[in-house]
């Protein structure tokens, strides 16, 4: 019984922490620290995992997704505006709306997990279920595993044809202006 | 942790990343919004096979799929920007206003 309450404490600490650095990611002046609000949600997401047994989802999402916020964060470093967040910035459109959406979307999910009725079916213990995942993945599902692998090669083909230097209709950057000294005027392709 | 907790806490990484997703300018938090709400279909995914499915091994297929979705979002998303960048000069959406390149 002590054991099931440390798991609970220790979920609602990573929780919290999922929570909070999900929130803290739209309300924080630095895009490089929005980045990495974003990677401590994913890593406190990938602690519930492990909790629910799912150990090797888990270590996977931690592991891709700290790879994936440092991409993040060179992205924003190149592209956006004020990355380092030294002045205070606020950079959203119809904020009222979308909170309201936001909080709508979170109060029907929430009623759905409250309302419904959920069979209780265990999981087995976790190094098993780690173990029928790698039978899984080798044997009966093996054209999924095979077709998300070859989805994530199109991905990289179609990644570096979209960002390519050469585009399909010659030089990607043909007729591209340099950066306007207004940062509001309206630049045309 | 019962299975209405976990799935609480995955509808509130759901609304905040719809917020996200509605309310930011630039394109890579915009991103980010979409990020947080595969993760909350995510952790919803898991708590379903590991508390209601029996933890049979094609939920945790089904999460494997996801992952793959959310590499495929990040790649092409990131290559959009960059295309749309070189083009247009445009970080934030409002800049876009034509779709004609």
């Amino acid at each position: 019984m002590i054991d099931d309450q440390i798991v609970t404490i220790v979920f609602w600490i990573f929780s919290a922490g999922a929570i909070i650095a999900g929130y803290r990611v739209f309300r924080t002046d630095s895009m490089v620290r929005a980045a990495f609000y974003l990677l401590a949600s994913f890593a406190a997401v990938g602690g519930i995992l492990i909790l629910l047994g799912s150990e090797f989802l888990g270590m996977v999402l931690i592991l891709m997704m700290a790879g994936e916020m440092l991409i993040m964060a060179i992205v924003m470093v190149m592209y956006m505006m004020n990355p380092a967040g030294l002045n205070p910035m606020v950079m959203v459109h119809q904020n009222r709306v979308a909170a309201i959406a936001g909080v709508v979307a979170f109060l029907a999910l929430a009623g759905v997990a409250l309302a419904g009725d959920f069979p209780d079916k265990p999981a087995p213990d976790p190094p098993a279920a780690t173990r029928e995942l790698g039978v899984e993945l080798l044997g009966n599902s093996m054209l999924v595993f095979q077709t998300a692998g070859v989805t994530l090669l199109a991905t990289m083909i179609g990644a570096v044809a979209l960002a390519g230097h050469r585009g399909r209709y010659g030089a990607a950057d043909e007729g591209s202006l340099e950066p306007p000294l207004q940062p509001d005027e309206e630049t045309e392709g | 942790m019962s299975t209405e907790a976990v799935l609480i806490v995955a509808a509130a990484l759901f609304g905040i990343g719809v917020y996200g997703a509605l309310s930011q300018q630039s394109f890579v938090m915009l991103m980010m919004g979409l990020e947080l709400i595969i993760n909350a279909a995510f952790v919803a995914l898991v708590v379903l096979w590991a508390r209601a499915a029996g933890g049979n091994p094609e939920g945790q297929m089904l999460g494997v799929v996801f992952m793959t979705v959310m590499a495929v979002e990040m790649a092409l998303g990131f290559a959009l920007i960059t295309g749309v960048y070189r083009v247009r000069r445009a970080d934030i959406t409002e800049k876009l206003r034509r779709l004609k390149g």
